[in-house]
């Protein structure tokens, strides 16, 4: 019902019914295609959907203008730009189709862009070669490769212990918060790259099924620290983590979200819910959390 | 047959000529009215960086100097660069060190590669805000290698960390490797000209751009100075 009542909203934001300010360049629809599996998506078949689903946010030409737009905290993203949040691919670079395409499916958590599971794959297809006309970008550039990720090793305590290193050592929590709750040093003076103020993710927020903007599983957070969030604070760490040790600062960070039931926090558990001093044999020098906490779920 | 290589010879020559007759432009960047007062940077909360200055540095979006002289200002070749697309080899290099950049900015030419460094011991994240080059944000902790970057389009653009809010800088792609940046007392200067007729164009973050033309005609040097409208705000 809550998906209908937008929509509903949504659909209404044709920028047809605001006042006219004057002749406007007329839409060119590029012969865009997107490529889902086995299906390939048209963009001349979404100008329909997007004018009455995407629109009222993202505006007519995409530059995040819709007449819904002064209302939304985050704001919608702009199209023109061709910079995208939600990537498999390394910072700057252009998502695949599928990363466009999976957040239509996700929905982006926290934000007003909803799960879109009322369009079919072939709807969804048509809308992710739709969104590749606004920006020359997508004409001129290839997607980027997606990161390879190895094989998740089994979660250990030593495995959360050297992740909650890395957190340090990283400054992660500069942002986030020495426990993950989105109050580090830096969260207040955070802006995006429109300027527009954003907060740091809140781990320790939400109840066992808590997501994040660009996925919920092990693999999606794994992505999200590696390629970075791009048009925001976040940046990418694909060229200061090796990858393993990327899987030990996912299993930590599963720690801080500490409502959730999963491997990391049962291990957690099962060490009495502290977490070890991580030994380093090839120390480097890291600066310690300004209020003295020490970062993490554990004691 | 036996033409060729008196052409050579005479090609050889002519070029030789053009920087026999290169010529300079030089002058100072200054200011009229009230420049923005440029508030002190607390770094305490970053103790590593704040301990590097023996006293509280301040932010730099204007920098000025003795007779109104206005610092980081950007003189640079707009219009009939000889060198458009002859991209230096030579890398340049952006550090971060106390917390601070250094220069606060950086010109470059389209294409030409660039060496960000952390001298720091904290991490930082490199966060350039393009409008026609592609954006990407980066971390650096401490101890990490160079990025190794170059853009493809002249633009000015804005250089943040997001960690350490009041670090604050600005990469200058540019067409041409004729240009300059105005140091203390306001002075620039753009040697090794060829005769011709150029625009030059002073870029400031915060008050604008200015043109002048000018031409050189041979081994001389040319004044030429901008004097910028300064808000206090």
């Amino acid at each position: 019902m809550g998906l209908l009542f937008l929509a509903g909203f949504v659909s209404g934001a044709s920028a047809q019914d605001t006042p006219d300010a004057g002749p406007k360049p007329s839409l060119v629809v590029k012969p865009m295609e997107s490529h889902i599996d086995n299906i390939t998506g048209h963009a001349a078949n979404a100008k329909s959907d997007y004018r009455r689903y995407c629109a009222g946010c993202h505006g007519d030409y995409g530059d995040a203008n819709g007449e819904n737009a002064v209302w939304l905290d985050p704001k919608p993203r702009n199209f023109t730009l061709a910079t995208f949040k939600c990537r498999s691919t390394l910072t700057g670079t252009l998502p695949t189709d599928e990363d466009l395409y999976n957040t239509l499916v996700r929905g982006i958590v926290n934000s007003n862009m909803p799960v879109w599971n009322t369009f079919t794959k072939q709807q969804r297809a048509d809308l992710v070669a739709y969104i590749k006309i606004f920006s020359p970008r997508w004409e001129k550039e290839k997607a980027g490769e997606p990161i390879k990720i190895p094989a998740e090793p089994p979660v250990t305590i030593d495995s959360i212990a050297h992740g909650k290193a890395l957190f340090t050592k990283l400054e992660c929590w500069k942002c986030h918060g020495p426990h993950g709750e989105g109050d580090g040093p830096s969260a207040s003076t955070l802006t995006d790259s429109q300027d527009n103020p954003i907060r740091p993710y809140n781990f320790a927020l939400g109840k066992n099924d808590s997501r994040f903007k660009c996925g919920s599983t092990n693999q999606d957070i794994y992505k999200i620290f590696m390629t970075g969030v791009d048009g925001t604070p976040m940046p990418s760490f694909a060229d200061v983590i090796q990858p393993n040790d990327a899987w030990d600062l996912v299993h930590f960070l599963r720690t801080l979200q500490i409502h959730r039931h999963g491997k990391e926090n049962e291990v957690l558990m099962s060490a009495h819910g502290v977490i070890p001093p991580y030994v380093d044999k090839n120390p480097a020098p890291a600066a310690a959390p300004a209020d003295n906490k020490a970062p993490g779920g554990g004691q | 047959m036996r033409r060729k290589p008196i052409l050579i010879a005479l090609l050889t020559l002519l070029a030789g000529s053009s920087l026999m007759f290169a010529g300079t432009v030089s002058g100072k960047v200054t200011y009229t009215g009230t420049p923005a007062h440029q508030k002190a940077i607390d770094m305490s909360k970053e103790p590593s960086c704040a301990k590097q200055h023996a006293t509280p540095i301040s932010t730099e979006t204007v920098v000025t100097g003795a007779n109104n002289a206005l610092e980081n200002v950007v003189v640079y070749i707009s219009a009939g660069a000889p060198d458009e697309g002859q991209v230096p080899t030579q890398a340049i290099t952006y550090t971060q060190k106390g917390c601070q950049y250094l220069p606060h900015v950086l010109p470059m030419h389209v294409n030409q590669e660039f060496e960000i460094l952390n001298d720091d011991q904290t991490s930082h994240n490199i966060h350039p805000l393009p409008k026609v080059n592609i954006e990407w944000n980066k971390s650096q902790p401490p101890g990490s290698p160079p990025i190794k970057e170059k853009y493809d389009k002249a633009e000015f653009i804005e250089v943040k960390c997001n960690i350490h809010p009041w670090m604050h800088g600005y990469f200058a792609v540019l067409k041409t490797s004729h240009y300059d940046v105005s140091k203390e007392g306001g002075d620039f200067k753009l040697p090794n000209l060829p005769p011709g007729k150029y625009t030059l164009t002073a870029w400031h973050e915060k008050y604008g751009t200015q043109t002048a033309d000018v031409t050189i005609t041979g081994n001389e040097t040319k004044d030429v100075n901008f004097t910028f409208k300064a808000t206090a705000y």
